[in-house]
C-alpha cells in the first residue's frame, strides 16, 4: 500500500527533524517527547471529526474505546488493535502486536530504547480523539518486545 | 432556505452564528440560546425513547408562532441550529436533514484545517460561502 509507506516516511522524518532542531537550540529530550504528542493531539482532533461525521451516536466510555480500537486503528493503521484490557475503573489497555510504525524498526529488543520517540505522536492521536469525543485522558505507552507495544489510557474524571 | 444558522460548541458558547437579517439578530441569538436547552434534554434523555439514540438529527427542537427550530449534535458535542421561517411549509424533513448533513461536512473541513484552533470562531471563507447558499437570498 503505497500511502501507508508515505506516512511511515513522513512520520520517521518529523521525529528525526525535532530531535534535530531540539540539539541546535538546546532543548530537553523530554521536550520532544511532549511536541510530538502536542502535534499527534491536534491531529487526532481533526481526524476524529472525520471519522465520526457519519457513525452512530456512542452509548458510553467503552463504546467509544471500541470505536478506537476497531474503526479507528483500521483507517489510520490498516489493522485493528489485537486485545482490549480495562478493569471497568477508567484504566484501559490497548495491545497491538504488530504496530505498523515500529515494524521496520526491529524484530526484538533492539533499539529499544529509541522506540518512545515513535510512540509519541500515536500517544497524542489516541488523547487528542478522545479529547474531541469529550473524554479527557492521559495516554501512555510501553514496549518490552517490539513490534509488540501496549497502550494505556487512563480516563481523568473530572 | 434558513433564517438563522448556528454552531454552538461542546462547552456551549457560539462558535458561528449568522441569520438573514442584522436587526432582527438579538432575537435569533435568544432563540439559539433557548434552543439549547431542548437540545440537552434530547440528548440526555435517559430511560425515555424521545428520539432514537443512535442518531445525529434531532428533528424539530420547538416551534414559535413565527419560526421552527431545528437541532443536530455531532459524535464530539458540537450543536448546529437552524432557524426557518414557519411560513415557509415547502421546507420538508429531508431538505432539513441534507442541510444539517453539508454543515457538517464543511465543519469537518474546517476542523482539519491546520490554522484553525478547535474552540475558535469560524472564520473560514469556505464555510461562510457554504452558509449563505442555504440561507433565505434577500435582496
Amino acid at each position: 500500500m503505497a500511502d501507508e509507506a508515505l506516512f511511515q516516511f513522513l512520520h520517521n522524518e518529523l521525529i528525526q527533524y525535532v530531535y534535530k532542531s531540539s540539539e541546535q537550540c538546546e532543548m530537553e529530550n523530554a521536550r520532544c517527547i511532549t511536541k510530538l504528542e502536542n502535534v499527534g493531539f491536534r491531529v487526532g482532533q481533526g481526524l476524529i471529526e472525520r471519522f465520526t461525521k457519519d457513525t452512530a451516536r456512542f452509548k458510553d466510555e467503552l463504546d467509544i474505546m471500541k470505536f478506537i480500537c476497531k474503526d479507528f486503528w483500521t483507517s489510520v493503521f490498516k489493522k485493528q488493535i489485537d486485545n482490549l484490557r480495562t478493569n471497568h475503573q477508567g484504566i484501559y489497555v490497548l495491545q497491538d502486536n504488530k504496530f505498523r510504525l515500529l515494524s521496520q524498526l526491529s524484530a526484538g529488543k533492539q533499539y529499544l530504547e529509541h522506540a518512545p520517540k515513535y510512540l509519541a505522536f500515536t500517544c497524542g492521536l489516541v488523547r487528542g480523539g478522545l479529547s474531541h469525543l469529550g473524554v479527557k485522558s492521559i495516554v501512555t505507552a510501553e514496549v518490552s518486545l517490539m513490534p509488540a507495544c501496549k497502550f494505556q489510557v487512563m480516563i481523568q474524571k473530572m | 432556505m434558513a433564517v438563522c444558522i448556528a454552531v454552538v460548541a461542546k462547552e456551549n458558547y457560539p462558535l458561528y452564528i449568522r441569520s438573514v437579517s442584522s436587526d432582527s439578530e438579538l432575537k435569533f441569538h435568544y432563540t439559539v440560546h433557548t434552543s439549547l436547552d431542548v437540545v440537552e434534554e434530547k440528548v440526555s434523555a435517559v430511560g425515555k425513547v424521545l428520539v432514537d439514540q443512535r442518531e445525529l438529527y434531532l428533528g424539530l427542537l420547538y416551534p414559535t408562532e413565527d419560526y421552527k427550530v431545528y437541532g443536530y449534535v455531532t459524535n464530539s458535542k458540537v450543536k448546529f441550529v437552524i432557524v426557518v421561517d414557519s411560513a415557509n411549509t415547502s421546507l420538508r424533513d429531508n431538505e432539513i436533514r441534507s442541510m444539517f448533513r453539508k454543515l457538517h461536512n464543511s465543519f469537518t473541513d474546517v476542523m482539519c484545517n491546520p490554522f484553525y484552533n478547535p474552540g475558535d470562531p469560524i472564520q473560514s471563507k469556505a464555510f461562510d460561502s457554504m452558509v449563505s447558499s442555504m440561507m433565505v437570498q434577500t435582496f
